[in-house]
């Protein structure tokens, strides 16, 4: 089982992440289970979702404890709780930032997983120049698929164009797409240093 | 159909592939995307005859429905939590004039202090009420239930409620076989009430009862749960045979053939009961678990055959009688009264007012209800910390302030946030 923790602020589409997400592992024959953590439902409130992915049925209900990969959605959320809890030993990390890890102050944290295991992508970035407003939650979706490969960035987009057909879709996908290419370039130039 | 959906829609889907004729919409969190969903299918013309009506609180959402169901009309509604207490009346109502209708409920817990997180409060305050109360382990299992809860309803002339954890289940989106029209049609004939208000022959529902008959009709209506107790397997299997799936039944058994240790628990926590188990299996501990569908009727009978041999059994529930303690344990203990050797039951309150179920602490309590079993009721996760601290606090001073006040401003001292408003 592959557990996703995606942690972000109400309004930058934190829950529907996941679900894309799980739309998307099941596109590819697999058994996903994507839910919400509802604390405030206030934009602007930190907020978490999770995804899970396997391949037989899910049965597990409690939250998302020892995470594979953490999505962090909103960088200021590393001053206020404790996003890293429970993350594995071997996981990934992906945050959208246009800063550094260092210039987070989560360098160590970052350092400490597998090489090439933590990327930064401007997210927001992609999303305000494809889709015109902050939401970086597809974005995110198609770094994921670079990052972990554990998910083939066409599932991606087809999970995104069920949950927006039409313009605001396909602008999602562009976005998810160039977040995509971000983190490639990223991972094949770590690989060759 | 295999689709990744939101539970709620998924069962929306379910709710209208059965045909209902008056679906009473009110929102009340976590049910409200459930008659979202039907009015989206009645919008759209997939839901075709069906009069969807907006009331105006949820006691006029079950007025409605038991009206509609006396004029002869498929009734459905969904609630939760105060929406649940709000119709209250109605709810005693409709099971005592024997209508049909279907309800779900998004289970929540009941405030004060206001909580819009999931446990079973809701569920327990009309467990007494006359409705049949079944409650789903997995959305699909929730998808498949409604389908049953109709059928069931309609040949005893009783509602029914489902019961599916809110949030969790709810809000969760999974992989789930939606059904076709032809598959759920060739199982679900059409209404055909036992009563009917019909101008053509006038009857009238609803009489008042004295003393020399009151008696006679609650016997009946309790003669009616006692069918039920027969009608909800064989429906299950019916179910089984043309949907080839297994779904609903009275109460199902996980590894307890060997079983020392038995868990009975209801609804969705028993999935990760039964990841828990796997767990424990693993180390050699005989253990296992009973997943109660039907909580009224409560399977007596069934529950005692499955606990019987049984060394112990952990009685895990999302509900507290204050004042008394669990009621699933204690309806349990009721079953295993006549038992010549029963079991140790050791009583377990645990998930309340949305408090995750972890696989942690349900090993540590599995293994203590053996090692080291408590007495009356245990609280599991309990902040012993906090509610000591309260406890003294009131000791010490007369007017010591709100309880629920009081501990959120001690978590967010520990915690060293600022207070939320």
């Amino acid at each position: 089982m592959f557990q996703v923790r995606i942690h972000g602020r109400g309004g930058q589409g934190v829950v529907t992440g996941a679900e894309m997400l799980s739309i998307a592992a099941f596109f590819e024959g697999r058994h996903a289970q994507a839910f919400p953590s509802f604390g405030s439902e206030r934009t602007g409130a930190p907020v978490v979702a999770f995804c899970r992915i396997a391949d037989q049925e899910i049965r597990l209900r409690e939250p998302i404890l020892d995470p594979d990969c953490l999505i962090v959605q909103d960088a200021t959320l590393f001053k206020v709780i404790d996003v890293f809890a429970g993350l594995r030993g071997d996981g990934y990390l992906l945050v959208n930032t246009n800063k550094t890890f260092a210039e987070l102050h989560i360098g160590e944290a970052a350092n400490r997983l597998p090489k090439r295991h933590a990327v930064i992508v401007p997210a927001t970035e992609f999303a305000l120049k494809h889709v015109g407003r902050p939401v970086p939650n597809a974005a995110l979706l198609g770094a994921f698929a670079a990052l972990t490969q554990f998910v083939h960035i066409d599932s991606v987009k087809r999970a995104i164009e069920e949950a927006f057909p039409g313009k605001i879709g396909a602008a999602n996908i562009a976005a998810a797409t160039e977040a995509y290419a971000f983190v490639q370039t990223q991972q094949l130039a770590a690989t060759a240093a | 159909m295999l689709k990744q959906i939101e539970g709620s829609h998924a069962m929306a889907e379910a709710i209208a592939l059965c045909r209902p004729e008056v679906v009473c919409a009110y929102p009340i969190t976590p049910q409200t995307h459930i008659v979202e969903g039907l009015g989206e299918l009645v919008k759209n013309g997939s839901l075709v005859d069906c009069e969807y009506i907006n009331v105006e609180s949820e006691f006029a959402a079950l007025s409605v429905a038991i009206g509609a169901s006396a004029a002869g009309a498929r009734a459905y509604t969904a609630t939760a939590s105060q929406g649940l207490l709000f119709m209250m009346e109605a709810v005693y109502n409709a099971s005592g004039l024997g209508l049909p209708i279907v309800m779900t409920l998004g289970n929540r817990a009941i405030g004060a202090p206001i909580n819009i997180w999931n446990d079973h409060s809701d569920a327990m305050s009309v467990r007494d009420s006359g409705w049949l109360q079944l409650f789903a382990e997995t959305n699909q299992e929730a998808v498949d239930l409604h389908i049953q809860a109709f059928k069931i309803a309609e040949e005893l002339s009783m509602p029914v409620m489902v019961c599916v954890d809110g949030f969790i289940l709810t809000h969760a989106m999974e992989r789930i076989d939606v059904p076709d029209q032809a598959t759920v049609d060739a199982y679900l004939p059409p209404y055909d009430p036992v009563q009917v208000l019909d101008p053509a022959a006038p009857i009238s529902i609803g009489a008042m009862v004295g003393p020399d008959a009151f008696t006679e009709v609650r016997f009946l209506a309790h003669y009616k749960q006692t069918q039920a107790l027969g009608l909800i397997p064989e429906f299950a299997r019916e179910f089984a045979e043309k949907f080839g799936r297994e779904a609903g039944g009275l109460l199902r058994c996980y590894r307890t053939e060997d079983a020392d240790v038995v868990v009975v628990a209801m609804g969705s926590v028993c999935g990760t009961i039964k990841d828990t188990i796997d767990e424990m299996r693993d180390d050699d501990i005989r253990i296992g678990l009973v997943t109660i569908v039907s909580f009224r009727p409560f399977p007596v009978d069934a529950l005692r055959a499955s606990l019987a041999a049984a060394k112990d059994v952990v009685v895990v529930e999302k509900s507290i009688a204050v004042g008394m303690g669990g009621q699933l344990a204690d309806n349990v203990g009721s079953a295993l009264r006549n038992l010549p050797r029963p079991p140790r039951l050791h009583s377990a309150v645990a998930g309340l007012g949305g408090r995750p179920i972890t696989r942690a602490s349900l090993h540590h309590l599995f293994r203590q209800a053996v090692v080291q079993p408590w007495e009356g009721t245990h609280f599991l996760d309990l902040n012993d910390r906090v509610v000591g601290r309260e406890i003294h606090r009131k000791r010490k001073s007369r007017r010591s302030g709100p309880t629920a006040e009081n501990i959120l401003r001690q978590l967010a001292i520990a915690s060293g946030l600022p207070a939320a408003e």
